[in-house]
């Protein structure tokens, strides 16, 4: 940290995650690609200064009106040029790749963030964002806020979790290893209930029946498009499960579980706090 | 019905509007007099006053190659569809059949689940032309006979491989996460948003080759529409008219889908078109094709990166939207 500061007062760049240098400076016009990146600008007080997000960027309210570049992943270079921007703040999820060099071509900073979950790479967007838009200070203490809500996490009993991403019946993504859901788990004090294999699968009743979680976890957008709680429970294999029979089920908001950007600390805290209370 | 000198003169003109059309507006408000100006900083030239370099820039390194990647894009599949639907003598024939979108989607997914993040920007056309040019050879291959190409057989080993490739690519979307499978589902949408001058220089030769040859084609298709038997007797090498139009199709619309995805529709629907406005010669059929394809897709594009800026449409939807309608309301029209 102190020697990104020091190599940021130095060379007045920095190096994002393409390993490219992007000059320090005090941007005044920022657009911003992707969920958890657009809450840490926010969370930065940057905020002012957002003339543009994506539409996974739905945290803080006051980004709804600015919500106009519709997927990151499929964002339009003549947009983003329209708004003239002097920063555009993207991470590695944001594309396509020739939209993102037509940009920097057009002479429009650019800056990639790693989009990994977990603490490492969320520390090293704060570093990075908190330099770029020159508010060290912000920065340090959005770490220390986020480290000190960590370390008062400590569980009596750590829940086999089973985290499920649902977009409607007929087939349920369970989280394996490497996923912002398994990270979230583990920084809660809990386990996976799945192991054995990266990213999301569809796992059929049987495994799910095997895997014997003692709670289910979903995002409010997920439950929802299953028909609550009641229509989660009718697919098959949950109810034959520990989570199942006793109706443990934690539910919460898919930006906030799993964006990994300023309320990490906050989410982590609460799904332990969760998890904890529907065990007893 | 409109002579051929006429409607080829109109729709050339279309297709010059569209294009001018297409480099004056867009999502960033640039004025109208700042176009040529742009054109001329390009060239070499210095930019005259009131033409910013980022109005230059829109224009010419986001806008110009859009436009002509638009232009030879939408001949491509037109002249490609008007090609197949002489070839097949069935009004239904579109490139599709023969397999070129579903290997050129086979490899695009190959490329988009297991590729991870590392490949160069190339890789995903260059897979998706090879995919579709090799679905294609191989159904040319399987429909050989001892009497040649068996166009009924071409037919039903189309049908047969374009359903492996789609089991082969919904394997993969099977396999695929959330991320992924977005992308996909946006590459099967099309999007015109990837063009830059480099894009162009490998896929112009790979376009215009093809709408180049078509012309030389035409007569033996007019003789063709007459019967196979009928064209043999008239002096065409019926075999040979027949791997020329599987060979430019494929090639057209390979290169096409390779980098802008599957746009649907404009293949299947201008050469109708062109045959309601002024008859079913092939002499006006592809020419016309070619010239109101190219208009119609880049005036689509249009659309879909103005409709909702600063955010883009994709551009099958478009066309569809646009040319659906508008398609039904001529069939109506000539039922009456």
């Amino acid at each position: 940290m102190i020697a990104l500061l020091l190599s940021v007062a130095l060379a007045g760049t920095i190096e994002d995650a393409r390993g490219q240098s992007v000059a320090v400076s005090a941007p005044q016009r920022i657009v911003s690609l992707g969920g958890g990146v657009t809450e840490l600008v926010y969370a930065l007080g940057a905020g002012d200064r957002v003339v543009a997000v994506d539409a996974s960027s739905t945290h803080p309210a006051e980004t709804e009106p600015l919500r106009t570049l519709g997927y990151h992943r499929q964002v339009s270079a003549e947009g983003v040029l329209s708004l003239s921007p002097d920063l555009v703040i993207a991470t590695t999820d944001a594309g396509p790749p020739v939209v993102l060099e037509q940009l920097e071509r057009a002479g429009v900073p650019l800056v990639v963030l790693d989009a990994s979950p977990g603490l490492p790479a969320l520390e090293g967007r704060i570093d990075m964002l908190s330099a770029l838009l020159d508010v060290p200070e912000r920065g340090v203490s959005l770490r220390e806020e986020l480290s000190e809500s960590v370390a008062r996490i400590a569980p009596d009993t750590a829940p086999r979790v089973m985290f499920i991403y649902a977009r409607g019946g007929g087939t349920l993504n369970v989280s394996g290893s490497g996923t912002a859901a398994a990270e979230m788990i583990a920084l809660a004090g809990a386990t996976n209930a799945v192991e054995g294999y990266e990213g999301y699968r569809p796992l059929t009743a049987e495994s799910v029946v095997m895997a014997a979680p003692d709670v289910l976890l979903l995002t409010e957008g997920g439950l929802a498009s299953l028909g609550g709680q009641a229509g989660l429970l009718e697919q098959p294999g949950l109810s034959q499960t520990p989570a199942g029979r006793a109706g443990r089920i934690v539910v919460m908001d898919d930006l906030l579980l799993l964006g990994f950007g300023p309320r990490t600390g906050l989410a982590a805290v609460v799904l332990s706090g969760a998890l904890q209370e529907s065990g007893e | 019905m409109i002579s051929r000198p006429v409607l080829l003169v109109v729709l050339a003109a279309l297709a010059v509007a569209a294009g001018l059309a297409g480099l004056c507006l867009g999502a960033m408000p640039v004025p109208v007099a700042a176009v040529p100006g742009s054109l001329w900083g390009w060239l070499g030239g210095t930019l005259p006053e009131g033409v910013s370099p980022q109005h230059a820039s829109v224009v010419m390194a986001i806008r110009a190659p859009r436009v002509a990647l638009g232009l030879l894009v939408g001949a491509g599949l037109s002249v490609a569809g008007a090609l197949m639907q002489g070839l097949f003598r069935n009004p239904l024939a579109d490139p599709g059949l023969i397999g070129v979108s579903s290997g050129a989607a086979l490899a695009a997914a190959g490329v988009i689940v297991l590729g991870g993040g590392g490949l160069p920007l190339w890789a995903l056309p260059a897979a998706a032309f090879g995919g579709g040019v090799g679905v294609t050879l191989l159904v040319l291959r399987l429909s050989k006979g001892d009497g040649g190409v068996s166009i009924e057989t071409m037919l039903l080993a189309g049908i047969a491989l374009n359903a492996l490739a789609g089991a082969g690519t919904g394997v993969l979307v099977a396999m695929s996460d959330d991320a992924q499978l977005r992308s996909l589902t946006f590459w099967t949408l099309g999007s015109l948003g990837g063009a830059r001058w480099e894009v162009l220089a490998w896929v112009s030769p790979l376009l215009v080759a093809p709408l180049l040859a078509a012309p030389w084609l035409a007569a033996p298709l007019d003789a063709l529409l007459l019967g196979d038997d009928e064209a043999y007797h008239l002096g065409v090498e019926v075999e040979r008219l027949k791997r020329r139009v599987i060979a430019l199709a494929a090639l057209a619309v390979g290169a096409a889908v390779a980098f802008t995805g599957m746009i649907g529709f404009v293949g299947l629907v201008v050469p109708h078109l062109v045959r309601l406005l002024a008859g079913p010669s092939h002499r006006t059929v592809l020419p016309g094709s070619a010239l109101l394809g190219g208009a119609l897709l880049t005036g689509a594009d249009l659309l879909a990166r103005t409709a909702t800026a600063p955010a883009e449409l994709p551009i099958g939807v478009v066309t569809t939207l646009l040319g659906g309608p508008f398609f039904l309301g001529l069939l109506a029209r000539r039922r009456r």
